[in-house]
């Protein structure tokens, strides 16, 4: 984790009702604080005309952390969406890559400037390169399972898409083959009730992803994708039991999409204001800090130093970010094939 | 083992493979019975797990195929009939072919895609097709197209070895209709290269897969009667060998480019092309292309079959005219 030392130290045992400690709590807020704060200033950057799109997960950075965390970073796999900026966060991305990517920069390690921002990749932190084509990282997903599973070697991948994705043959396709062959594959649905502009029900009949878990033979839960400490809570067993051959998991995290889809799309043609109000009250960052708070982990103070150096770390990332090269013309040219 | 059928040359290639390196796998539809053309038959007891049978699914099996090859193993993936690997075209065209060009090398996939092209087996518009125009057209795709048992043997070596998604395609005629004694048989050993499979001075006709033979044998006929063709198996058709192709343009300065496919959009205008553009003060003919009527797929009659496929005959017309040009 690169979050820098508190100024009390933390515990490392793990508090009752939490079942994390102190320092993973201060790690998940800096994580989940660190993703929405990038967002927004990467939203602004797009408003002044310096970043050409951004796509967020804004109100699913407690999903996004939470089930991180439950992972051993460096050994297991993570095959996210494009939404999971927290996610790859906590496998190791910083603020500066993750300004590089927004802009498309020639140093960018998730793809050179070659691929749309947020989509992500770097193979020695274990996180898969992406398309924009939903659903396809689940089968790359389950075959990085099948792999491990031929090698004997105990990791766990996770994957990541939305519920609108779920409706792609992809989807169906990895829980069957993931099923069949008992795979150590996560697959983690995170429901943000959009697909741009479509609501749940133009995407599937049933009430959850997780039901349709049954017809395949998988073990599923749902779980309130605006906790994060439910979230590590439910995603932890569920990594723990693949680890140890127990087969593949879907866990659907419900959650809602604060923004719109990105910074091309335009929510106030589908979305009443007075629904984004509700939910804005159930923002994942503001419940995590006033439980903590409430029940005395952390005192505001801390919070609130916590949100300063978030602010600090952008500021210069940002200011860095822009002065960084960026891909020459011909840097178009070449990698189309991996050479021996 | 010298003489040898085509599926005997994958087979065995297979089998050695396998043994060699336990990185390698087989994953496809009925692959552990052996698979309907027998091409993987035996190995499932041999190499217990490494020979899987998929869901009858073929985005799974490419997808599944992509994400162990990124996890370091050398999946070969199976399509039973290369009819059915549109359902994969996704993972083909969005997935595999730019995994190492939008990482920058940072990641790769060795992994083999083999399937069962062609026609000339009465199977009809989805049991005949020819394939290889969609994924010439994926650079970060190679496409390797053999016609003789030992090329076989050593490009699907190739193509194992290599770092990158290969399609690997086997002619379904030919599996057991070609044979060769592979011992002392020329093998081509590197993916990119075609070889001059018979020389002549009056034109040169280019082609792969089945349609090679069929135009061996009209360069047989074709010398009966005074004209001499050279035949270039090509091989391998991205990265395409673009010398060999000039070269002979050049050398004979008449091309007939014969393929099974049909005729507009398919790989043999590429050919044509460049020859149009590198080679056009050399040609003494126009370039001439030999292939399927534009029909949406092989009919299934055999009197429409026959027609819908180039075959000596046609190509030693094709030829005389050519060369009387």
């Amino acid at each position: 984790m690169t979050a820098a030392r508190p100024r009390r130290p933390r515990s490392r045992e793990a508090l009752p009702d939490y079942l994390l400690s102190e320092q993973q709590l201060e790690d998940m807020y800096y994580f989940m604080l660190l993703s929405r704060r990038l967002s927004e200033r990467m939203m602004a950057l797009n408003r002044q005309g310096r970043a050409a799109f951004v796509i967020a997960g804004a109100g699913q950075e407690a999903a996004q952390v939470g089930a991180a965390m439950a992972l051993k970073k460096g050994t297991d796999y993570l095959a996210p969406y494009y939404r999971d900026l927290g996610m790859n966060l906590v496998f190791g991305m910083d603020a500066r890559e993750a300004m590089l990517n927004l802009l498309g920069k020639r140093d960018d390690p998730n793809s050179f400037g070659r691929q749309m921002p947020s989509h992500w990749g770097n193979a020695a932190r274990r996180i898969v390169t992406q398309s924009s084509v939903v659903a396809t990282q689940l089968l790359h997903a389950t075959g990085i399972g099948l792999a491990a599973k031929l090698s004997n070697d105990p990791i766990v991948v996770l994957t990541c898409c939305g519920e609108g994705s779920t409706s792609r043959g992809d989807f169906h396709e990895a829980l069957n083959f993931a099923a069949i062959h008992r795979l150590p594959v996560i697959f983690y649905i995170q429901n943000n009730g959009f697909a741009i502009s479509e609501r749940t029900e133009k995407e599937m009949p049933v009430e959850n992803v997780a039901d349709r878990a049954r017809a395949y033979n998988i073990q599923s839960a749902v779980v309130d994708g605006m906790d994060c400490v439910a979230v590590y809570q439910t995603v932890r067993p569920a990594v723990d039991q693949a680890r140890r051959g127990g087969g593949p998991y879907l866990i659907e995290a419900k959650c809602y999409r604060l923004w719109p889809h990105s910074s091309d799309d335009d929510d106030t043609r589908y979305r009443p204001r007075k629904e984004l109000e509700e939910w804005a009250k159930k923002d994942p960052l503001l419940l995590f800090r006033n439980r903590v708070e409430t029940d005395g982990v952390f005192p505001r103070e801390d919070l609130d130093e916590i949100e300063a150096r978030v602010e600090e770390e952008i500021r210069e990332a940002v200011q860095w970010a822009l002065m960084q090269p960026d891909p020459a013309p011909e840097d178009a040219l070449g990698h189309v094939y991996k050479e021996l | 083992m010298a003489e040898m059928t085509v599926i005997e040359a994958i087979r065995t290639t297979l089998d050695e493979e396998l043994a060699r390196d336990g990185r390698i796998f087989i994953l496809g539809e009925d692959v552990e019975a052996g698979g309907v053309f027998r091409a993987t038959e035996g190995l499932a007891a041999k190499y217990p797990g490494r020979v899987i049978d998929s869901p009858l699914a073929e985005s799974s099996i490419v997808g599944v195929s992509i994400g162990a090859a990124h996890y370091g193993l050398r999946p070969i993936a199976e399509i039973q009939f290369a009819d059915f690997i549109h359902a994969a075209f996704d993972h083909l065209c969005s997935e595999a072919s730019r995994w190492s060009y939008r990482t920058k090398g940072d990641a790769c996939l060795p992994m083999v895609v083999r399937t069962p092209w062609g026609g000339g087996v009465h199977g009809g518009q989805h049991h005949s097709q020819s394939i290889e125009a969609y994924y010439t057209h994926l650079p970060g795709i190679k496409v390797v197209a053999p016609a003789f048992p030992a090329d076989y043997r050593s490009l699907l070596k190739a193509a194992i070895a290599d770092p990158n998604p290969v399609l690997f395609l086997e002619h379904k005629r030919t599996y057991r209709l070609i044979r060769q004694d592979v011992a002392s048989a020329p093998a081509e050993t590197v993916i990119g290269r075609a070889r001059v499979a018979r020389k002549g001075g009056d034109l040169t006709i280019y082609a792969y897969g089945l349609m090679l033979h069929e135009s061996l044998a009209a360069a047989a006929a074709l010398a009966s009667e005074g004209i001499e063709a050279t035949v270039v198996d090509l091989l391998t058709l991205q990265p395409l060998d673009v010398e060999t192709v000039l070269e002979t343009a050049k050398a004979t300065g008449k091309a007939l480019i014969v393929h099974e496919d049909t005729l507009t959009g398919g790989f043999g205008g590429e050919i044509a092309a460049l020859i149009a553009e590198h080679a056009f003060e050399h040609l003494d003919a126009p370039v001439r292309r030999l292939c399927a009527p534009d029909i949406p797929a092989m009919p299934y009659h055999p009197n429409m079959e026959h027609f819908f496929m180039p075959d000596r005959e046609k190509i030693a017309a094709a030829a005389r005219d050519l060369a009387a040009y």
